[in-house]
């Protein structure tokens, strides 16, 4: 007896097919290839007048510092910006296509765009991957409702706080807010709180490190504060200076002309369709 | 003993959280905390949703989970009203978060308890444990918590309660779970729902009632902080 089978299109969305695979490999030693996290520690907090986000600037892969000085703030409107944590390549992504959504949709209708739009479009896309887009986000911004901070986690979930941190070092940089934090702080204050929960991590958690990076966000505009505080600067130099020859050196040249190799056939058949 | 906190790992909410009615209404009430392994993510969350002006739903399980089923099943009662032409009955939204729970049963972990008051029924409570059952009840109790609160809940409850013994009744319910299991705690928030409206409640949780062998603060970090 004959059995029809009809072929149905294969559904969108992440194939989990390999899953089990990978697991049952991880279990008897073949381990996937490390990828570059941000150890991290990232905050936000609202203050008077709207949003400070902060972060450090250390990327790890696995136990190396693979980069001092990376950025970990990202751009997501004019209005809004958005801490990454988690895998690098993850938040990256995660970040860019969603400000790129972000402005269709400013152009579409022609409106600064809204903080929990951009939470929406990023916990949707989180949650439909389960959890394997790791990116841990802080999420910041002032729109015409008023100052926005919200958390929201690899697999979907997001929280809605007056004062949030993320990343390996959330738990040294709460510890700071949770004692200082007070609604209505000044400009100041806020950044000094935010630069000091920020150097708690760094100097307590070993996933964090290096620099830290501020990101004022306010009705009237934003202040990105690059190395708003360097306190881990470069101890040992060498007085005699480092030196490099200026250009590649060249050690051979040698010209082979290719004309005398290669047989030329002048005409040809035209191409047919 | 073993410190490493998982610190994405999925968050749950560990939770405590109750949907009583009463003589004219419902009142829903649930604890604050939302763990991430043994770290509160956060210590002052707010567990009962709206899905529409006279029904709330109280989440409990996988916060992922939990928010995205009352997203989707906001925005289908949302088109639902604009169809009907009224508000939606609170049986109409347990239906279609029993559908969601039940037909996606192998990938979602939520336990929801959906209150609310229509003109039609007046004040109900439905129940949507893990697997996707819908059970209409007097009273619902859900979450971890909620092993510590039914022999309390077979001993206090009585048909016919007021609107102000309903919620004491549910406050207290929460803070006795709050005080025995350790992924609720944080503050205790309420919601009563009848034909006037709505009204929400909130208690801090050192302004609850102590129970057996619960101390008064001493030295509390609070109180430092406040006199300074």
């Amino acid at each position: 007896m004959s059995k029809s089978v009809i072929e149905t299109p294969p559904k969108g969305g992440f194939s989990f097919d390999l899953c089990k695979r990978n697991e049952m490999l991880a279990k008897k030693g073949v381990n996937p290839p490390s990828f570059r996290k941000t150890g991290t520690t990232i905050v936000g907090l609202i203050f008077q007048d709207g949003v400070i986000l902060g972060a450090d600037t250390r990327a790890t892969e696995g136990p190396i510092v693979c980069d001092k000085n990376c950025e970990k703030i990202h751009y997501m409107a004019p209005n809004i910006y958005c801490c990454g944590a988690g895998t690098a390549a993850d938040t990256e992504a995660v970040t860019d296509m969603v400000s790129s959504q972000l402005q269709l949709h400013r152009y579409h209708t022609g409106r600064e765009s809204r903080v929990v739009t951009a939470l929406t479009l990023l916990k949707r896309h989180l949650f439909n991957y389960q959890g394997y887009v790791s990116a841990a986000l802080v999420l910041g911004g002032v729109d015409v409702t008023g100052p926005h901070l919200h958390t929201i986690y690899p697999h979907g979930s997001t929280d809605t706080l007056p004062f949030a941190t993320m990343g390996s070092g959330s738990l040294a940089a709460m510890a700071v807010f949770e004692s200082n934090y007070r609604e209505g702080l000044t400009r100041d204050e806020g950044i000094k709180l935010v630069t000091e929960a920020i150097c708690s991590g760094i100097f307590n958690d070993l996933g964090s490190g290096s620099n830290v990076d501020i990101c004022v966000i306010t009705k009237g505009g934003k202040e990105y504060l690059r190395n708003h505080l360097q306190p881990n600067p470069r101890t040992y130099t060498s007085s005699k200076g480092y030196s490099f020859p200026k250009k590649t050196e060249v050690l051979l040249t040698k010209i082979t002309p290719l004309k005398e190799k290669v047989e030329i056939i002048e005409g040809g058949d035209v191409m047919e369709e | 003993m073993d410190l490493e906190m998982n610190l994405n790992a999925p968050h749950s909410m560990g939770t405590t959280i109750i949907g009583v009615t009463y003589n004219g209404g419902v009142v829903l009430g649930a604890d604050s905390r939302t763990s991430t392994g043994m770290y509160v993510a956060n210590r002052a969350s707010d567990k009962i949703t709206q899905l529409t002006d006279n029904v709330y739903v109280c989440r409990s399980g996988s916060a992922a989970d939990s928010q995205i089923v009352s997203d989707y099943v906001r925005y289908f009662l949302h088109q639902h009203t604009i169809q009907l032409g009224q508000s939606a009955t609170s049986k109409v939204a347990a239906n279609l978060i029993r559908l969601l729970s039940y037909n996606n049963k192998t990938m979602l972990e939520t336990g929801l308890i959906v209150g609310g008051w229509d003109k039609y029924e007046g004040g109900k409570i439905y129940a949507i444990p893990l697997g996707g059952t819908l059970i209409e009840q007097p009273f619902a109790i859900g979450g971890s918590g909620s092993s510590y609160l039914y022999g309390f809940f077979d001993q206090a409850w009585k048909e016919g309660m007021t609107k102000d013994e309903a919620e004491q009744l549910v406050v207290k319910a929460v803070s006795l779970a709050i005080a025995r299991d350790g992924a609720s705690g944080g503050v205790v928030r309420t919601v009563i729902i009848n034909s006037e409206g709505v009204a929400r409640n909130f208690y801090p949780g050192d302004k609850l009632q102590l129970w057996h062998e619960e101390l008064e603060p001493q030295n509390s970090l609070l109180d430092l902080l406040n006199s300074s």
